[in-house]
């Protein structure tokens, strides 16, 4: 296997080794070097952003105009904050595939509430979906971080389980607009000042998520966790605490993404949220997050989400044969990991032997 | 390698081997259902009648099957069972198909999720004693005895190009049609005739810019419509003859700037549709009752293993309450008219 | 290694006896299940057991064993390939186009879908020996792509008009049983690639490149090239598949197959590999793709719902991870209380 990629919260040991016993300025200098390609990596998605919305802009514009945005930062929404949650999971060298299907009982467990008493408080139902979802994710963390037992294969196995347990409470009912309140329905649909409320969730979401891996050591121990899970576990991080949390973190937004997908969508049946697991890990290497974790932001990840979900809408407008975007997407993620192990490459080749500066 | 455990292993392998060439060497056991007998005009009590929808977690089966199916077997006394793959794939209803006629069911009502993929356990199933009644999406006609047709293709086509023209007014426009998934028989068969229709004089002004595919989920449906709007800005209306299309298209053109400029109609369901009639997203949408599809693909397949019709052109039945049917060329039998639905008549129903 | 003649080729020392023999007795309690499922079941279920019963079991084998017999090679080194199941689809539709377009031999359409698999194999093994990529990412990148070709080829199209020689030939029985003759080609291939696996020293390379890459690297063992190969044959036997599931279900479409890459997964880790590679084996593997299929009949004969299968393969997948962890717990308990034997062999 690879060797992962050196973590940004500063140059790895071996270099430490190498540099002259009495050179404070030689760490300093690494740190900028990887925080500037940090920066690159952000800088460029954003770019193909930019540039792909310019382009299309270009061709129809109306791709630019506020009914057109709103769409696409309400269809981005859901898959950002799965993404987010996806992020703290990957980066501590784990994955979360049974996130679709939390979505989807989260999402039906939403229509469900209303259902039964249309009058509940709608932060009472947002409570009660994310700790849903936060339960499954306890259920994920608990067989991994205590089992030590491999995320890829657990999460697979959680996701047929809650999958099935969806079907199996839904068995064909299907919950329609038509019976969930209209407040909680226009959630999914208002604009404050042009920016739609359900985005506003995410964009909470994404810079407590974003401070809480930078700047709380909980959340940076999850990148040392991920960078080397020996050298964490020698170095006293309570590895399997850090990574039980981060499987409630990622749940509990699966569970948030579920609720606003009944605030979006309002009809719900057993099938939300089916398939969804590959577009998040697709959202998520392509925001230049390591699949083998050690490094990442969940910025990254979140303008990935933003990203894919533009290339689907711009598509027919470019009007490229729809059938090309699959195939457009998986060259994505190539051209992504591509280039993040030639930035790593890079930085690490820096990091070894580059004499000073930048 | 511990010599004790290999030893067990081989004595395992040597059982697993013995146990599956015992089960599979030995004659084929012969195949069987109820034998019909012939002329009779009595529906035999106790046929086991299974439906096998496109998927069990859809709405719309399940109130053909167990709103509608279920009564109808109940009153000829036969054994319900609804059965079906969790996903609407080909090859996972080709399992279900090979489990039924293990199972020695007498009727098999399916809703094919492709025309040719499950023909070949159809066909198995047909020679070990099964009548196979399709319903809602067709097979190749060769792999089944009966068709539940629910309209026309061409009564489908007229009507749905009759409300948007309607809707649109006579000024007319440009207009597009948010499909299922594009294999599905039932679609294209009537998208065909929507186009033929449209090639009528009267329909002059209208012009079908685009067909897209929704593939019956709810959020592709809602995207794609989505995406119609956003590359044709000259769109008038959308039609989008599927339950799961219609729905997701009102509730997007409901909650974006294009509500009451752009069209909608379809083939929808009330319950789902009365929302956005009373909010005038939609003017009218036309559908059959499933239940009433349901029940009598149910009385016909109980017909044809009862032996009392053969699937021929001519033959007549009678389906409970829904009075008598006669089977049509093609061996298929046609459940009648769309009804349109509207806001003088949507609170009347419940589905 | 001066280690006596117990130790296999790749082990390091003492600490690896008790995991071999681990390993081996996963094989022993997959059959175990295979066996107890079939017993019970063709009591218990009307309809189980029964020739008809197993040949639609075997026709739902065939696809995933074929696939599942590389994935083996694979996931031991270290890797996995998520992109089987688009390669399949892809293969189907290219199966497809060229009848369509009047190409009517069918040795030259199969030889023209193994290259097509082997060429989509080696994009993956490019990408991950090459580059230096991590697999998961690549083969979730080719996963997107394989598949958006498909579309790309066929579109919403499906092409079904095949000649019945081939569709029923694909299916037909061994003359005298009810058993399908691809059976046979599935066996073969299981015998070769357990003989590759278990008795050549490419098998133990890839044992050694799974257990510790650098040991395998000083011992001489070519890593990339061994790995290209691997994907190069799973995209090989993946197109296989494809064909057989084209003239088996007489319907090349761009979704054929689709999230078959997961019951594969499934089925090997069942069987007894790791996902961290270096541990399991061929046996293990075929007895986990008999059983599933297996049981999953027994409970649709049965009128298990849909939904309680889904649920039950997943338990399943968890448990077939939990329980060695618990199994070893227990182990590592009980060896505590035994005395120390003299026979024990001294660490490597």
């Amino acid at each position: 296997m690879m060797s992962p990629p050196p973590s940004p919260s500063g140059p790895p040991p071996s270099t430490a080794l190498r540099a002259e016993p009495d050179s404070p300025a030689r760490p300093a200098a690494g740190a900028r070097v990887v925080r500037r390609a940090l920066v690159v990596r952000e800088v460029g998605i954003v770019a193909a952003l930019v540039l792909l919305v310019a382009v299309t802009a270009t061709v129809n514009p109306r791709f630019l105009s506020a009914q057109s945005v709103k769409d696409l930062l309400l269809g981005s929404t859901i898959l950002a904050i799965l993404a987010v949650g996806q992020t703290i999971v990957v980066v501590s060298r784990n994955v979360d595939l049974s996130v679709g299907s939390v979505l989807g009982l989260a999402a039906f467990a939403t229509g469900s509430l209303f259902v039964a008493s249309p009058d509940l408080p709608i932060p009472v139902v947002l409570l009660a979906g994310v700790g849903l979802g936060a339960v499954c994710g306890a259920v994920n963390g608990a067989l991994i971080a205590a089992a030590r037992v491999p995320a890829l294969v657990v999460t697979l196995g959680t996701l047929y389980v809650f999958r099935g347990l969806d079907y199996t409470w839904a068995t064909g009912r299907q919950i329609n607009a038509a019976d969930m309140p209209p407040a909680f329905l226009r959630l999914g649909t208002r604009t404050i000042l042009g920016l739609p409320v359900l985005t506003m969730f995410a964009i909470v979401v994404l810079v407590a998520a974003g401070l809480y891996l930078r700047w709380y050591s909980s959340g940076r121990e999850l990148y040392a966790i991920g960078s080397n899970p020996d050298a964490a576990h020698l170095a006293g991080i309570p590895v399997g605490r850090r990574v039980f949390g981060a499987f409630v973190a990622s749940g509990a937004l699966a569970g948030l993404a579920g609720v606003l997908y009944a605030a979006r969508f309002g009809t719900l049946d057993a099938n939300a949220g089916l398939g969804f697991e590959l577009n998040v890990i697709a959202a998520v290497v392509v925001g230049g997050v390591a699949i083998f974790g050690g490094s990442g932001s969940v910025y990254g990840a979140a303008i990935g989400a933003v990203l894919l979900v533009t290339i689907g809408s711009a598509l027919p407008v470019l009007g490229v044969n729809p059938f090309w975007q699959r195939a457009a997407v998986g060259v994505l993620i190539l051209a992504a990991i591509g280039l993040d192990r030639a930035l790593s490459a890079r930085l690490a080749r820096r990091l070894r032997g580059g004499s000073g500066g930048v | 390698m511990r010599a004790g455990t290999r030893g067990a292993r081989v004595i395992v392998a040597a059982l697993a081997l013995l146990t599956l060439a015992a089960t599979a060497c030995s004659e084929q056991s012969p195949g069987g259902g109820a034998t019909p007998t012939a002329g009779a005009g009595t529906i035999k009590e106790g046929l086991k009648i299974t439906f096998l929808p496109k998927q069990v977690n859809n709405p719309y089966f399940d109130t053909s099957d167990n709103k509608g199916g279920k009564v109808a077997v109940e009153e000829v006394k036969g054994v319900y069972a609804q059965t079906g793959p969790s996903e609407a794939s080909p090859s996972a209803q080709v399992s279900y198909i090979n489990t039924l006629s293990q199972q020695q069911v007498d009727v098999i009502v399916v809703s094919a999720n492709d025309k040719d993929a499950i023909c070949g356990a159809l066909q198995e199933a047909r020679q070990s004693g099964a009548k196979v009644v399709t319903y809602d999406s067709d097979t190749n006609p060769t792999c089944r005895d009966l068709f539940i047709n629910q309209a026309t293709a061409q009564g489908i086509a007229t009507s749905q190009i009759k409300l948007i023209s309607e809707a649109i007014g006579a000024d007319g426009g440009e207009i597009a049609i948010l499909s299922a998934t594009a294999n599905a028989t039932n679609q294209n068969a009537w998208i065909e005739m929507m186009k033929t229709e449209l090639a009528k004089p009267e329909h002059a002004k209208l012009k079908l810019v685009a067909t897209v595919y929704g593939d019956d989920d709810d959020q592709k449906s809602f995207a794609e419509a989505q995406g119609l709007l956003a590359k044709y800005p000259n769109l008038k209306g959308i039609i989008s003859p599927t339950t799961v299309g219609v729905a997701a298209a009102a509730r997007y053109l409901s909650g974006s700037t294009y509500k009451g400029k752009v069209q909608l109609t379809g083939l929808g369901t009330p319950n789902q549709m009365r929302a956005y009639i009373k909010d005038g997203t939609c003017k009218a949408f036309a559908l059959w009752n499933p239940a009433d599809l349901g029940y009598l693909a149910a009385y016909a397949g109980a017909a044809l293993a009862s032996g009392i019709i053969t699937g021929k052109e001519g033959d007549t039945f009678t389906a409970g309450k829904l009075g008598e049917y006669t089977v049509g060329a093609n061996a298929t039998v046609l459940l009648g008219d769309p009804f349109t639905f509207n806001a003088s008549n949507i609170d009347q129903f419940d589905f | 290694m001066s280690d006596a003649g117990n130790q296999t080729t790749t082990g390091t020392g003492a600490w690896t006896r008790p995991l071999w023999a681990g390993l081996r007795s996963w094989d022993a309690a997959v059959l175990l299940g295979l066996v107890l499922v079939v017993l019970v079941g063709s009591a218990a279920v009307d309809g189980a057991g029964t020739p008809r019963f197993w040949r639609f079991v075997i026709l739902e084998i065939i696809p995933i064993g074929l696939i599942a017999l590389p994935m083996t090679l694979v996931i031991i080194t270290g890797e996995i390939d998520l992109s089987v199941a688009s390669v399949l689809g892809l293969t189907c539709t290219a199966f497809g186009q060229m009848w369509a377009w009047g190409v009517d031999s069918l040795p030259l359409l199969i030889l023209v879908c193994l290259a097509l698999g082997a060429v989509l194999g080696a994009v993956n093994g490019l990408f991950v020996t090459g580059f230096g990529l991590p697999s998961l990412a690549v083969t979730i990148g080719t996963l997107a792509l394989y598949r958006g070709l498909a579309s790309v080829v066929l579109g919403n199209r499906a092409v079904a008009d095949y000649p019945p020689a081939w569709t029923l030939g694909s299916i037909r029985a061994i003359p005298g049983t009810t058993i399908p003759w691809a059976v046979l080609v599935l066996a073969a291939l299981a015998i070769g690639f357990g003989v590759l696996l278990h008795a050549t020293p490419i098998g133990r390379g890839v044992y050694a490149m799974g257990n510790n890459a650098d040991a395998a690297r000083f011992s001489g063992i070519a890593i990339r090239r061994t790995k290209f190969w691997i994907f190069v044959v799973t995209g090989v036997m993946s197109a296989l598949a494809g064909v057989f599931w084209t003239l088996r279900f007489a319907s090349a479409r761009a979704d054929n197959g689709t999230g078959l890459e997961l019951a594969v997964v499934a089925a090997v880790l069942l069987g007894g590999v790791s996902i961290f590679g270096g541990r399991g084996g061929l046996v293990g593997v075929v007895a986990a793709v008999a059983l599933l299929a297996t049981l999953r009949n027994t409970l649709q004969l049965a009128y298990v719902p849909a939904n309680t299968l889904t649920i039950i393969t997943g338990s399943l997948l968890i448990i077939s991870v939990v329980a060695p962890y618990v199994a070893g717990m227990i182990r590592a308990r009980l060896r505590r209380h035994r005395p120390v034997s003299t026979t024990t062999p001294s660490a490597g």
